[in-house]
């Protein structure tokens, strides 16, 4: 008995032999991101060292993306509507939408971006660490992200709040009402702090059931196993319009906090974070000014209005200020259409109103862009 | 010879007769096991009662209730009206339909799906291949080596005309295969050396081996990812990154190094102490020991537990999801994300769990026989 024994052991040695030579090949050999950057560049661990802010070299992750070729985007593991792989894998929605217009203002060319998937945990280690260029992976812009963890938000493309929702046989008409309420919440995220926060200042009691899932505390509320479900109006719009009865449940009015959401790149390298920044600004400016990726070759040619030239690069050099090609808009706005047009692509299929995304021009409205000039 | 004798002298009235009709049989066995006493029988018809009322109303809802297909509008969305309507009645293959190659292969480009499809074969095969003990000799290690070779080829690509696949577009099966399957190969042979080393006489290894052991071992497996994928990123300089995956296959690897050195220590424990001194008196190095009377009867005698082990950890795999790598299991679950099929979690699920009931079971049976076949001189 004893030679097929040794056979095993024979075996189970010269794979695991043959493994070990074979993974260097399973490191992926990536291309350094900046190659200029000196040691100041690395990032302090987040929290521990909040004062200590790095200031590289401006230039660097611009030049880093295009000696790669491809921008390296950090979106959601999955939300409807923001991101999300569709059946045949291909990444879609609101926040890819960003990613994508910045990676046409720097290749002219909506494929070259990596979509790297950060969940609620790693997203800001990814980007402080390099391993992402930029996050749309609505985040909310806080102080403390801006200021403590290192990071430039580009703007607020979605501005978004915490509400409730509850059956609407509770008959419940406000959150004050919730006293003694269970309510489902999710982890990890400023959704379970703020409803800590407003409990506390609305004087009343809440009982939290935190489930990790975004799927999983939807079931809870549907089972009954919570009286509400609290995240943000968005989330809470888009679930409640795939129930079987949407009507059976209501948003409660009250916003319990401001959401705004929006892209982040690393503090420290202000030309990408203008870029970022004015990506935005180009589509909200895009839409106010009514270019969408119908008439922008015909408005591009004919429009009179000084700036509309300006912005789709006809006169005025804007897109080399920014560090890329004077068509950058015109491009942005061809292949994916301004920002109302992103908006009713990805988020009006979920149930979503314009609501404070509007254009200021309307009221209630909040998406302003400053002057192309 | 006498016995053959003995038979033929014996006469035809004295052979053995089969016992009577009413103790053979599924009858007797159900009258002696299922209805043996009154109460014995209330619980058979009670039991019996709803084992068929839930196995017929999942049948229902399974088969005779589902909806498999859904019409797709013109810009080719799947409308599951249909199967919203049906729900609680009967189940919605048709999610697992419309999602099947996005479960399976995850973000992976779609055109390229052959590739990781061939991976998942290759793997089988190699299981398959690993399993046969003709094959447990050189042989298999330059099997495991061209394989993984071609998986690798496969998976990433950028030669031989295939389109280069960065890592993060990976997904699915091929991740849970190739997690599992390095982890454990290379846990492994880490294992029997760490068990080695924890009875070992020198001090020195001893110490480290018990450290590393009880370190990671006193930690979850989810810390350990998270270090993995969160801290350890940030002790790099900036512009190095160690790909996000190899990351986690390390952490994995460490992790059920230290749970199956116990495991083998156990099987180390229990030989006889009289086999090492029958093997030291033999004069053999202790390598030789080891190699050759130690460990094969060692390794025989936890074969059931090193499965136990093997199986917790092809499905440990699965919490890659919380450092956003795209497993089978978070396949699964993105597949729900979109509005149009939230809701058919349960259809999802019941897949997955057969998918990994599939390899587990395989696992299990595989190693009931070998266990069977090496311990068959023990039968009396």
């Amino acid at each position: 008995m004893t030679t097929p024994k040794r056979h095993i052991l024979a075996g189970a040695f010269g794979a695991a032999a043959i493994l070990a030579t074979a993974l260097p090949a399973v490191a992926q050999q990536r291309p350094a991101q900046q190659p200029a950057a000196p040691a100041a560049q690395a990032q302090p661990a987040p929290a521990a060292q909040p004062q200590q802010q790095a200031t590289a070299p401006s230039g660097s992750t611009i030049d880093a993306i295009r000696a790669r070729g491809t921008l390296v985007c950090g979106v959601t593991t999955g939300l409807a509507g923001f991101a999300a792989p569709n059946s045949q894998g291909v990444w879609a929605g609101f926040d890819v939408d960003y990613c994508k217009a910045v990676a046409i203002a720097l290749f002219n060319d909506a494929n070259r971006v990596r979509y790297v998937p950060t969940t609620a945990q790693n997203r800001f280690t990814a980007l402080q660490s390099g391993e992402v260029d930029m996050l749309a992976r609505n985040t909310t812009w806080t102080l403390s992200r801006d200021t403590s963890l290192g990071f430039d938000f580009g703007g607020i493309n979605f501005f978004d709040g915490q509400g409730f929702m509850v059956k609407r046989a509770l008959n419940v008409q406000n959150a004050r009402q919730l006293d003694g309420a269970t309510v489902c919440v999710q982890p990890g995220t400023t959704t379970e702090q703020n409803l800590a926060d407003w409990a506390r200042g609305a004087r009343i009691q809440i009982r939290p059931v935190v489930i990790e899932r975004l799927e999983d505390n939807v079931a809870a509320y549907i089972a009954g196993r919570c009286d509400a479900y609290t995240t943000d109006v968005s989330g809470l719009a888009s679930t409640r319009a795939v129930q079987q009865n949407p009507n059976d449940h209501v948003i409660l009015p009250d916003v319990i906090s401001k959401e705004p959401l929006g892209p982040l790149v690393r503090h420290g390298d202000q030309r990408f974070a203008d870029l970022v920044r004015w990506v935005h600004f180009g589509l909200v400016a895009a839409e106010e000014f009514g270019v969408t990726s119908q008439n922008v070759q015909e408005m591009a040619q004919n429009d009179p209005r000084p700036e509309v030239q300006r912005m789709l690069g006809r006169t005025g050099g804007l897109g080399q200020m920014l560090g890329v090609d004077n068509l950058w808009m015109i491009n942005i706005i061809r292949t994916l259409g301004n920002y109302g047009e992103m908006f009713e692509r990805n988020l009006t299929p979920i149930g979503l109103q314009r609501g404070p995304n509007a254009l200021w021009t309307t009221p209630g409205g909040l998406q302003y862009a400053p002057p192309f000039r | 010879m006498s016995d053959v004798a003995l038979n033929e002298n014996m006469p035809n009235d004295a052979l053995p007769r089969t016992a009577p009709k009413r103790f053979l049989g599924p009858a007797a066995w159900a009258r002696e096991n299922l209805f043996s006493t009154w109460w014995s029988t209330a619980i058979t018809l009670a039991l019996a009662y709803l084992l068929i009322r839930y196995a017929v109303s999942f049948v229902d809802w399974a088969f005779v209730n589902a909806i498999w297909t859904v019409p797709y509008n013109a810009a080719g969305q799947p409308d599951a009206s249909a199967c919203r309507d049906n729900k609680g009645i009967g189940a919605c293959w048709a999610i697992i339909a419309d999602k099947h190659r996005f479960i399976l292969f995850g973000t992976y480009p779609y055109d390229e799906h052959w590739r990781p499809l061939l991976v998942c074969m290759l793997f089988v095969g190699l299981y398959i291949v690993s399993a046969m003990r003709r094959f447990w000799n050189w042989r298999l290690a330059v099997i495991w080596a061209v394989t993984l070779t071609a998986i690798g080829i496969l998976m990433w690509g950028g030669v031989f005309g295939l389109t280069y696949v960065p890592q993060e577009r990976w997904g699915g099966l091929p991740i849970t295969l190739i997690l599992a399957t390095f982890g454990l190969a290379f846990a492994f042979p880490l294992a029997i050396l760490v068990a080695l080393g924890r009875r070992s006489q020198l001090p020195a290894i001893k110490a480290l081996c018990v450290l590393y052991v009880e370190l990671i071992r006193g930690v979850p497996l989810i810390s350990l990812l998270f270090m993995a994928s969160v801290m350890f990123p940030l002790f790099l300089p900036e512009g190095i990154n160690i790909d996000k995956l190899l990351r986690a296959q390390i952490a994995i690897i460490l992790f059920a190094g230290a749970y199956l050195a116990e495991v083998v220590r156990g099987g180390l424990q229990a030989l006889p102490k009289g086999q090492y001194e029958a093997a030291d008196a033999l004069g053999l190095s202790y390598w030789k020991k080891t190699g050759l009377i130690i460990l094969p009867q060692a390794l025989r005698l936890v074969i059931p537990p090193l499965v136990n082990t093997f199986i917790g950890f092809f499905k440990d795999t699965s919490l890659v999801l919380i450092i956003g790598i795209f497993d089978l299991l978070t396949a699964g679950k993105t597949a729900l994300i979109e509005p149009q099929w939230q809701g058919f979690g349960v259809e999802v699920y019941i897949t997955l769990g057969l998918i990994y009931f599939i390899f587990c079971f395989a696992m299990s049976q595989y190693s009931a026989g070998l266990e069977a076949e090496f311990n068959r001189h023990r039968r009396r």
